[in-house]
């Protein structure tokens, strides 16, 4: 692997990226590799967003160009090469909350991060996050939402969660604008976050690197 | 003699903005009946207490104390989100409770549940509200679309106006669609051809958009006389209203409603020449939308919810580069024109503090939410007014001990020497009354200065 698109894709550079993997893939590259030296790419842009050197936009444009490269790959692979996922993480916005950037961008370096996510959406009805956990089997559950609102329909996802017999099974982390620990602890959760990267700290932590 | 308008100084215009707040009218331009001779003091001791804290020049007799929500008074009240947009008396009812027991210096005014009738009539698209999207006990929310296509720049540098009217109101109400039909007004030149510039106005379905718009006019008056009307009357009681219109920064015209927060991120990196030519013709326009709101409410504070520059959505060379230049070209032109601009810097402000030292003192006051206030007053206490930060999740879930902790530690971070108004961090629904009411008595006995 010669590491190029590592490079390009972590210094964000759309063009260039999108033409390398386009050469590679005509000199007969295998599209699994590309798709690793992708990974690894993504990889360097979550901890350079940790390190404060990445911010929201070149998140979410690495994004871009990541899903660009996909599809260009795409074509290309044989059947059951997804790749191995480290595990399951259910989010959503919270009842009541339509608010979704947030929420999207936990989703994505979730993702990008090797985990399997169960995207809810918004305004998701506790029951929801119920069925969620006893379909999938997720272990670890994410709630967002940037309304005082979303207070308490953080604490009553969580109660039903704890009704339903599942709290145990789970590990819930919240996050959005207002959040903050004196929230956590009114919410029942298990810990909050304060950005995407913190999301996939917690969620490391309990499923395990 | 008096010196005209257009020779004043700055300093001279901001005096003579405050000087107009100190002598108010009634709608008729008489002076103003109080209703009684406390109301009157009562009045005139906040315009010069929010005076001196914006000033930066003498020290206040106490922090001015003050409430910003969203929809905390109409659930205080007793009514829900979706009765505050539909029901205007019950709106105004609701925020007269919530102004006389709360005794704020300075009051929001009860604009902000809106219209919900004016809404409906225009189909409104970019927000989904109580009864449409959104349960009735809970507030509006944006919905965040690109409704401004990533290929559009270059007609809206052309010309904002025909691209407003023609492209991008006709995507957020769903009524004014057929305004995509609408010639461009510097079409209508001469004698030969004028005629064809208005044939659509013969058309029936921009016949039918003119239809809903006269409605919806309506509508809106009925409403402004609502929350206009209780303006007055609450300033009758001695407590004024300070709020003269609204502007925003260039960068969130842009990012909030027309290309959305990842529009408006790619456009950095796919099309950076045109975002920044884009903003440069917002830029005046801007200006413009806060001096003309002056003018007509004659009050000098122009309100600006900023959004994309806070901590983490931009890094510090995309903040240079793209935020902060047609924001502070904004805020001095309405300091020019003898505005006080009042940004609410929503989130975290921490890595910007030293962009604001660029404004001139005295000028501004800047609403706070999760900025670090002691170093807030430390870096830029000497520039500017600071206001907040008492936060939602506190006001919500705290008791009204810790409220009293956290606003006395406040005012001794922020308070020192005068330029800092106590007030909440982030426009909140809910909150425990009995917290709010510790905010206010607390700070009220704690602020004065000796």
């Amino acid at each position: 692997m010669s590491g190029e698109l590592v490079k390009l894709l972590s210094d964000l550079k759309e063009p260039e990226s999108l033409a390398f993997v386009e050469k590679s893939l005509g000199q007969g590259v295998d599209p699994m590799d590309l798709l690793e030296e992708a990974k690894e790419a993504m990889n360097i842009v979550g901890q350079k967003f940790a390190r404060d050197e990445y911010f929201i936009p070149d998140l979410i444009f690495s994004g871009e160009i990541l899903k660009s490269i996909v599809k260009i790959l795409e074509p290309h692979f044989k059947k059951d090469e997804g790749g191995e996922r480290r595990g399951k993480v259910i989010i959503g916005t919270v009842a009541g909350d339509i608010h979704d950037i947030g929420k999207d961008l936990v989703a994505f370096m979730l993702d990008v991060n090797g985990f399997e996510v169960f995207d809810l959406g918004i305004d998701v009805p506790v029951q929801e996050f119920v069925d969620a956990i006893k379909d999938t089997g997720s272990r670890v559950v994410g709630l967002s939402g940037f309304l005082t609102l979303a207070f308490d329909s953080m604490k009553e996802t969580i109660e039903a969660i704890d009704k339903a017999g599942l709290r145990d099974t789970v590990k819930i982390m919240i996050g959005g604008g207002q959040i903050d620990e004196q929230v956590r602890d009114f919410t029942g959760a298990d810990a909050y976050g304060r950005d995407a990267m913190a999301a996939v700290q917690l969620a490391e932590g309990w499923i395990g690197g | 003699m008096e010196k005209k308008w257009e020779e004043m100084s700055a300093d001279e215009k901001q005096e003579a903005q405050f000087q107009k707040l100190l002598e108010p009218k009634d709608p008729e331009g008489n002076d103003l009946q109080f209703q009684s001779r406390e109301a009157q003091a009562a009045y005139t001791t906040s315009i010069n207490r929010l005076r001196d804290a914006v000033q930066l020049k003498n020290l206040p007799d106490r922090v001015p104390v003050t409430i910003f929500p969203n929809m905390f008074p109409y659930a205080y009240g007793g009514i829900t989100p979706q009765e505050a947009m539909y029901d205007y008396d019950k709106c105004v009812t609701a925020y007269r409770k919530f102004v006389l027991d709360f005794k704020p210096d300075l009051p929001m005014g009860a604009a902000g549940p809106g219209p919900g009738k004016f809404f409906e009539i225009l189909d409104y698209k970019l927000y989904s509200w109580p009864g449409h999207g959104v349960a009735p006990e809970h507030g509006y929310q944006c919905n965040e679309r690109e409704y401004m296509k990533a290929e559009e720049y270059d007609l809206l540098i052309a010309d904002p106006s025909f691209y407003f009217r023609n492209f991008y109101l006709p995507r957020v109400f769903g009524k004014l669609d057929a305004w995509n039909m609408l010639p461009p007004l510097t079409g209508i030149l001469e004698m030969y051809g004028v005629a064809f510039s208005f044939i659509p106005f013969g058309l029936p379905p921009v016949q039918e958009a003119y239809k809903a718009l006269f409605e919806a006019g309506a509508e809106a008056l009925k409403w402004a006389m609502a929350v206009g009307g209780i303006d007055i009357e609450l300033a009758t009681l001695g407590f004024p209203s300070i709020f003269g219109g609204f502007s925003k920064a260039p960068f969130d015209v842009l990012g909030d409603t027309l290309r959305g927060t990842k529009g408006v991120m790619l456009d950095m990196y796919r099309q950076p020449d045109k975002l920044l030519k884009a903003l440069e013709t917002i830029t005046p326009l801007m200006i413009g939308l806060g001096l003309g709101a002056a003018q007509q409410t004659g009050k000098p504070f122009i309100f600006m919810p900023l959004h994309k520059g806070a901590d983490g959505f931009l890094s510090d060379e995309q903040f240079r580069k793209f935020y902060w230049p047609s924001l502070k070209q904004v805020m001095l032109g309405l300091i020019e024109g003898g505005c006080i601009p009042l940004p609410a810097a929503e989130g975290g402000y921490n890595t910007r503090l030293n962009y604001l030292k660029e404004l001139p003192k005295g000028k501004t006051l800047w609403m706070f939410d999760q900025t670090d206030m002691a170093v807030a007053k430390e870096t830029v206490g000497d520039t500017l007014c600071l206001l907040g930060n008492v936060p939602s999740s506190l006001l919500k879930l705290g008791e009204p001990q810790e409220v009293r902790d956290y606003a006395k530690k406040l005012i001794d971070a922020a308070g020192k020497g005068g330029g800092f108004i106590m007030c909440n961090g982030a426009f909140f629904d809910e909150a425990k009354p009995e917290n709010v009411h510790a905010l206010m008595d607390f700070s009220k006995e704690y602020g004065v200065y000796k």
